[in-house]
């Protein structure tokens, strides 16, 4: 099994969701990058997402549109980014890591290129923004053939209609985009992210994760209840803001309380 | 066996069913609006064979906008480039006024068609993005016209630098949004309204205002700017009996561009010649995404862009704001790979010179878009037999530039 059904096997063996965390790389920059990274996976996340930073980062909002910025302006390049993956590869053999980011920087040399490059640094899988089905014949196959999840985004506009297309290549897991927005902004109602929850599970066997405007140890907690895994960012990513390249023990703390909230439900349903 | 090309049997059949023009276009946006764009495409669709919208859009182009716009023979500027040319050289040159329309520029004929399709969708607010306003202007124009509610997005730098447009937009009606992400320019009031549209996709339709995003937005916009072409073609017919050697107009996005050139694509005796923006020359900073940039994928698009390595936008710069942009639309990028048109760069400069002898040779104070356009033909026209005949689309009025132009100039208002 690879590492991320490995990875959601387990979390689902101990009655949790999967915790997974997201971080732009080289925010606030390269140097500071992997002690993050470090306090993630310290703080209990079971998954990373490793944000590539692109100038014009249009499904973001203003959080991680800033990290975006820090890190380029710092002088973040995408060979850094492969380095970065590649490094963590190596401290973390079994945490899975997945990259995260828009068409353009991914593609730019090629999707061969691309997919050669997640295969070698030991990058679990892919989630491109702004790459829908339609627009996938260059890198899903790559990625395919690499050996490389392609992470397709599930969102409250994909009808029923429309799921199929979405499912058909999707593999790893599948993103549920729980607000029709940017991400950090606004927060879904818990009630309509169990009936997408619902309806996703219906379709496939992926595991289901759940993201966009998850800011709390409490909202994880509720969304774990139902969900395989619960996505946050913009809140790590503000942590990193306001403390830059010290923000490692900041982060720790954060994600241990939002670790904490998972396995204390699980520990619930247990007794 | 030789290799043999297989030519299209019309280059006016592009895009192809999912979007693309050879290798461009398609559909780069988030799954959240993916089902939007693909509902636009049903209702476009089904509007573009529908007679009734099609009389709707040309009653309003004609009471409204002021259509049909004249296609003027510019004397004055031919004799002048004549004097300069060897004996018997120097094109004849027509100016197609869009500078005429309502609100200015060919901007409106967009707008309009937008508006109607919004309408359609039963949807009551719409947004867009600008640079100097034109497109701004333009849209609050329409919402005032279809009673819809209008928030124009348009960066924080510009809103400074265009003021009296800002106020435009306000006494029609619309909330104008500054936008102080990024670099504060017309990609970034681009990047806010696709970051709005994807949180009010329900209740909001996105006017794009140049033929570029995602499809079908470059082939809706390139219909809807089509007049503009087709009107040439029947003006020109009237006035010399047969069709001109040779189109000219600048490109930005490339919307009037498009629209001019489309009708003529089939027509191999039409040349035609895309006007980049070089800013201050393609080796220092300029906005020629065709001459200076690469394929890649930005805003719902692929296309050329001004981009580093890693695939990181670059910065764009013009004098014209309208051609301030890192991008071009997607057809005009296939154009130039398959080399029906040429694309060509004129410089700030070229531009500064062409707005002020245009004039005073003819009357017309051109945008500094248009500028472009005819410092291109100040440049071909000589080379050209006498009787050859250039038309310049002159796409807009120079009066939201004269504050730019005076600057340049180093003149005090």
């Amino acid at each position: 099994m690879d590492r991320l059904a490995t990875r959601f096997a387990a979390c689902k063996a101990r009655g949790r969701a999967a915790l997974i965390t997201f971080v732009t790389a080289g925010d606030p920059d390269v140097a500071a990058t992997p002690a993050i990274l470090d306090a993630l996976v310290a703080g209990g996340a079971d998954i990373i997402e490793l944000g590539m930073p692109f100038t014009d980062p249009m499904a973001d909002g203003p959080a991680i549109e800033l990290a975006n910025l820090r890190s380029l302006g710092s002088g973040t390049k995408t060979k850094d980014i492969f380095t970065l993956a590649a490094d963590f590869r190596a401290r973390h053999p079994d945490v899975p890591l997945v990259l995260m980011g828009y068409a353009n920087p991914m593609l730019v040399r090629g999707s061969d290129w691309f997919a050669d490059q997640c295969k070698t640094a030991g990058v679990d899988g892919v989630i491109c923004v702004d790459i829908p089905p339609e627009e996938d014949a260059e890198i899903g196959p790559a990625l395919r053939a690499a050996g490389v999840h392609l992470v397709r985004l599930a969102t409250p506009t994909t009808d029923a209609a429309r799921l199929p297309a979405v499912l058909d290549g999707a593999s790893g897991f599948l993103y549920h985009v729980s607000v029709a927005g940017v991400t950090g902004k606004q927060q879904a109602a818990q009630a309509n992210i169990e009936i997408a929850v619902e309806k996703l599970k219906a379709a496939t066997d992926l595991p289901i994760a759940v993201g966009f405007g998850v800011r709390s140890p409490d909202q994880a907690a509720a969304i774990g209840r139902i969900a395989d895994g619960v996505v946050v960012g913009s809140a790590i990513v503000d942590i990193i803001g306001s403390h830059g390249d010290a923000a490692g023990p900041f982060v720790q703390e954060f994600i241990a309380s939002l670790s904490g909230a998972l396995t204390s439900f699980s520990r619930e349903t247990a007794a | 066996m030789t290799d043999t090309i297989t030519l299209p049997n019309s280059l006016r059949a592009q895009p192809d069913d999912s979007g693309h023009f050879g290798t461009f276009g398609g559909r780069y946006v988030a799954e959240t609006l993916m089902p939007l764009i693909l509902e636009l495409e049903q209702v476009y669709r089904t509007a573009k064979t529908d007679p009734a919208f099609d009389a709707e859009f040309a009653e309003l182009l004609r009471s409204y906008v002021g259509r049909p716009n004249p296609l003027y023979y510019a004397e004055r500027l031919t004799e002048a480039l004549r004097a300069k040319a060897e004996p018997g050289k120097g094109a004849k040159i027509y100016l197609k006024r869009e500078e005429l329309n309502h609100t200015g520029a060919h901007k409106i004929n967009n707008c309009i068609g937008q508006a109607l399709l919004a309408r359609r969708m039963g949807k009551k607010k719409v947004i867009a993005e600008t640079g100097a306003g034109q497109h701004g202007v333009a849209t609050a124009t329409v919402a005032a016209l279809f009673g819809m509610e209008c928030k124009i997005f348009m960066g924080a730098k510009d809103v400074e630098r265009q003021k009296p447009n800002v106020f435009r937009m306000k006494l029609l009606g619309a909330e104008v949004i500054p936008v102080t992400s990024g670099s504060a320019t017309l990609k970034d009031s681009m990047n806010d309204a696709l970051r709005y549209w994807v949180s009010n996709v329900h209740d909001t339709f996105y006017i794009i205002g140049t033929a570029a995003g995602p499809h079908p937005y470059p082939e809706l916009v390139r219909d809807f700017q089509s007049i503009i072409g087709k009107e040439i073609r029947s003006q020109i017919m009237e006035a010399e009996g047969r069709l001109p050697d040779m189109l000219i107009a600048p490109v930005g996005g490339g919307s009037n561009a498009i629209g001019m050139f489309h009708p003529f694509l089939d027509d191999p005796e039409v040349a035609m010649i895309g006007v980049e923006a070089a800013g201050e020359g393609l080796d220092k900073k300029h906005a020629a995404s065709l001459a200076g940039g690469a394929s890649g994928i930005l805003h719902g698009n692929r296309t050329y862009l001004l981009q580093d390595e890693d695939g990181q936008i670059t910065e764009a710069h013009s004098i014209s704001a309208g051609l301030d942009y890192p991008g071009i639309g997607p057809e005009h990028s296939w154009l130039h790979e398959i080399g029906r048109v040429k694309y060509m760069p004129i410089k700030d400069d070229e531009a500064l010179e062409s707005f002020q002898m245009l004039s005073r040779l003819e009357g017309i104070i051109p945008a500094l878009e248009s500028a472009h356009a005819v410092a291109a033909a100040e440049q071909v026209a000589p080379t050209l037999d006498a009787d050859k005949i250039i038309v310049v689309n002159l796409s807009g009025r120079g009066d939201k530039d004269i504050f730019t132009v005076a600057d340049a100039l180093g003149v005090e208002m």
